[in-house]
């Protein structure tokens, strides 16, 4: 049995108050485990990406607990919140969210950055991951100067530089062309998913379905069921 | 240098156009602000010219002197009366008044004439020329090469003036420390020859210049002055008391004060909105730096670094400018009334201080209430 990395227990969140109260997740519970690629699935405002903000760590639930590698995430205090995301976590964003004054390098090198590594050792091992994600060249050019997918690419090799146990993609191919996103997943599915790593993905793009070990289901806040199990 | 403070510069210098904006409007805000005050610490110090140049320990008066340049004569038993007090070690006379002097081209030129003392000629200036006993000859005068030493046609030893309807002599060429602020060349000769050659009112003594016998003493004698219905003021008091005058009774020092609010004014506006509008346009890139997982504490530090970087590189470039527009203007005017002073480098220090706060303060605010949740709604 593969080892859980998150653990969601009644999870919920609602924004707004009185008339206008908005319940986002009613109630959910999910596991995750090591060596998965996990699909959060569903028709826009059901709810994703409010869950996979409470999972790793950014939106705080209005009641429930995540546990990730058996750490009560909600119980830490904001420091040691910001902590966890740093070390556990790496986030690929919608859009990408890079730095257009910086160069490529030093986009993928913020993580390492912000652990307060030396800024040259921390650019060094981000342009190796940069050569991993198939940008070898590219270390010196500003992000504005990459395609939609070579900017993709930056964006997970700065989710990956600090080698985190959880990789969070939201929405990973929202911006991006059918193939171009085919092979951005099939390149995470091959070369960043390994037994020691759990990938949640946020998508309504079916095309990408197919890199899947697991799809939930989300309607109106609540997980409705599985639809592909785990290989 | 810290990979965050690093990363803090680089993402600041690297946007050029919002980088030069803020440096342009600190740095003209730091000129300005440096500029005013020092135009006016310059007027103030040209004002106190003649004090500073006599350079005496004590200046006796009458109670209605406001500034050095406008003495009230006093009568002749002031001056024995305080050789006669106690603590007082020597005590002489000055006499310091205006003249018309016709020049060789037959223009006019007004002079400020400073009668010393004939025995001790007390507050002398240094000689660049000339022997200071020569003072003594017929109708010898002292001209001090100054801004304003062209407008006597530039004399030379043994040029010749007539000064009220007087033959006078340029028996030497003296400096000073300070060049007066009214623009009239300064001619120097002693006290009986000034009040010989310019018409004058009953009392003829502007000020006794006094030497106390020690540093102990000068309470004492200013009490016994003050009891003789004069004032003795030390030279401090004395330069304070003008620059009083100045700030206070013309309006100067409101014109100042004006003037540096509104240089703050336009610095803080300039600087505060583009800051503020860099931290807006990098707001959602602050906000995927907070979902990453960077502590409030660096995104404050990341961001008081870049104001203050921006503050002292722009007063840096701001004193800068106004020491080179000074000096541009001291080739042209050398009398140019403009003096830096490290009082005029501290309020414009403290200025770029506040902006630098207000502007971060704005910026950190807007940082802090970002929510990463934000990031991900995209």
């Amino acid at each position: 049995m593969p080892q859980v990395a998150i653990k969601a227990k009644g999870l919920e969140k609602s924004f707004g108050e009185g008339e206008a109260k908005t319940s986002a997740l009613r109630d959910v519970e999910l596991e995750a485990y090591f060596g998965e690629m996990l699909y959060i699935v569903g028709p826009s405002g059901s709810g994703k990406t409010t869950l996979l903000s409470v999972l790793s760590g950014i939106l705080k639930p209005n009641s429930g607990s995540v546990l990730v590698e058996d750490i009560d995430i909600w119980k830490l205090d904001a420091d040691k919140l910001a902590d966890f995301r740093l070390n556990k976590i790496g986030f690929v964003f919608q859009d990408f969210h890079l730095f257009p004054r910086l160069t490529t390098a030093e986009n993928a090198a913020i993580p390492l950055i912000l652990k307060k590594k030396d800024w040259d050792e921390s650019i060094r091992e981000a342009i190796s991951y940069l050569e991993i994600v198939g940008l070898k060249g590219r270390a010196d050019l500003p992000p504005v100067k990459l395609s939609g997918g070579e900017q993709q690419r930056v964006a997970i090799a700065r989710a990956m530089v600090s080698k985190p146990d959880i990789l969070i993609m939201d929405e990973p191919t929202a911006s991006l062309d059918g193939d171009t996103g085919n092979s951005i997943l099939s390149f995470v599915h091959k070369n960043i998913l390994n037994a020691n790593r759990c990938i949640v993905v946020v998508t309504h793009d079916s095309r990408i379905y197919e890199f899947a070990s697991r799809i939930l289901n989300m309607v109106d806040g609540r997980l409705t069921g599985t639809e592909k199990s785990m290989a | 240098m810290n990979g965050i403070l690093k990363l803090a510069y680089k993402l600041l210098v690297n946007d050029t156009a919002k980088f030069t904006s803020l440096l342009v409007g600190i740095t003209f805000a730091v000129y300005l602000m440096m500029f005013v005050t020092s135009m006016f610490f310059g007027v103030l110090n040209h004002a106190s010219a003649t004090v500073i140049n006599i350079g005496t320990t004590i200046w006796v008066m009458d109670p209605a002197v406001e500034t050095v340049s406008n003495s009230v004569g006093m009568p002749d038993y002031v001056l024995d009366a305080v050789r006669s007090m106690q603590g007082v070690k020597y005590a002489v006379p000055l006499y310091s008044g205006g003249a018309l002097v016709k020049l060789a081209d037959g223009n006019y030129q007004s002079v400020t004439v400073i009668g010393l003392d004939d025995t001790s000629l007390l507050g002398r200036p240094t000689l660049l020329e000339g022997k200071i006993e020569n003072i003594y000859a017929e109708s010898g005068f002292l001209a001090v090469r100054d801004a304003e030493f062209a407008k006597l046609e530039t004399p030379h030893i043994g040029s010749e003036f007539e000064l009220n309807d007087n033959r006078a002599v340029i028996v030497g060429i003296a400096q000073v420390s300070t060049s007066g602020l009214y623009g009239t060349p300064t001619l120097y000769t002693t006290y009986q020859r000034a009040i010989q050659y310019i018409p004058n009112p009953r009392y003829t003594i502007s000020y006794v210049l006094l030497e106390p016998k020690s540093a102990d003493d000068i309470p004492q004698i200013k009490q016994q002055v003050e009891r003789l219905g004069y004032r003795a003021r030390t030279k401090e008091e004395f330069m304070q008391k003008t620059a009083d005058f100045f700030i206070y009774k013309t309006g100067g020092g409101t014109n100042m004060l004006i003037m540096t609010a509104i240089s703050f004014i336009v610095g803080l506006s300039i600087s505060g909105q583009t800051f503020y509008t860099f931290i807006l346009e990098n707001l959602e890139r602050f906000g995927a730096l907070k979902a990453i997982g960077i502590r409030n504490c660096d995104l404050v530090g990341m961001i008081l670094f870049q104001a203050t970087f921006t503050a002292l590189t722009g007063y840096g470039l701001g004193v800068g400018l106004c020491v080179f527009l000074i000096w541009l203007a001291k080739l042209r005017l050398p009398s140019y009334a403009a003096m830096l002073t490290y009082a005029s480098l501290t309020i414009g220090f403290v200025m770029v201080a506040i902006i630098a706060a207000i502007s971060s303060y704005a910026g950190i605010r807007k940082v802090l209430q970002i929510d990463p949740f934000s990031i991900f709604r995209g």
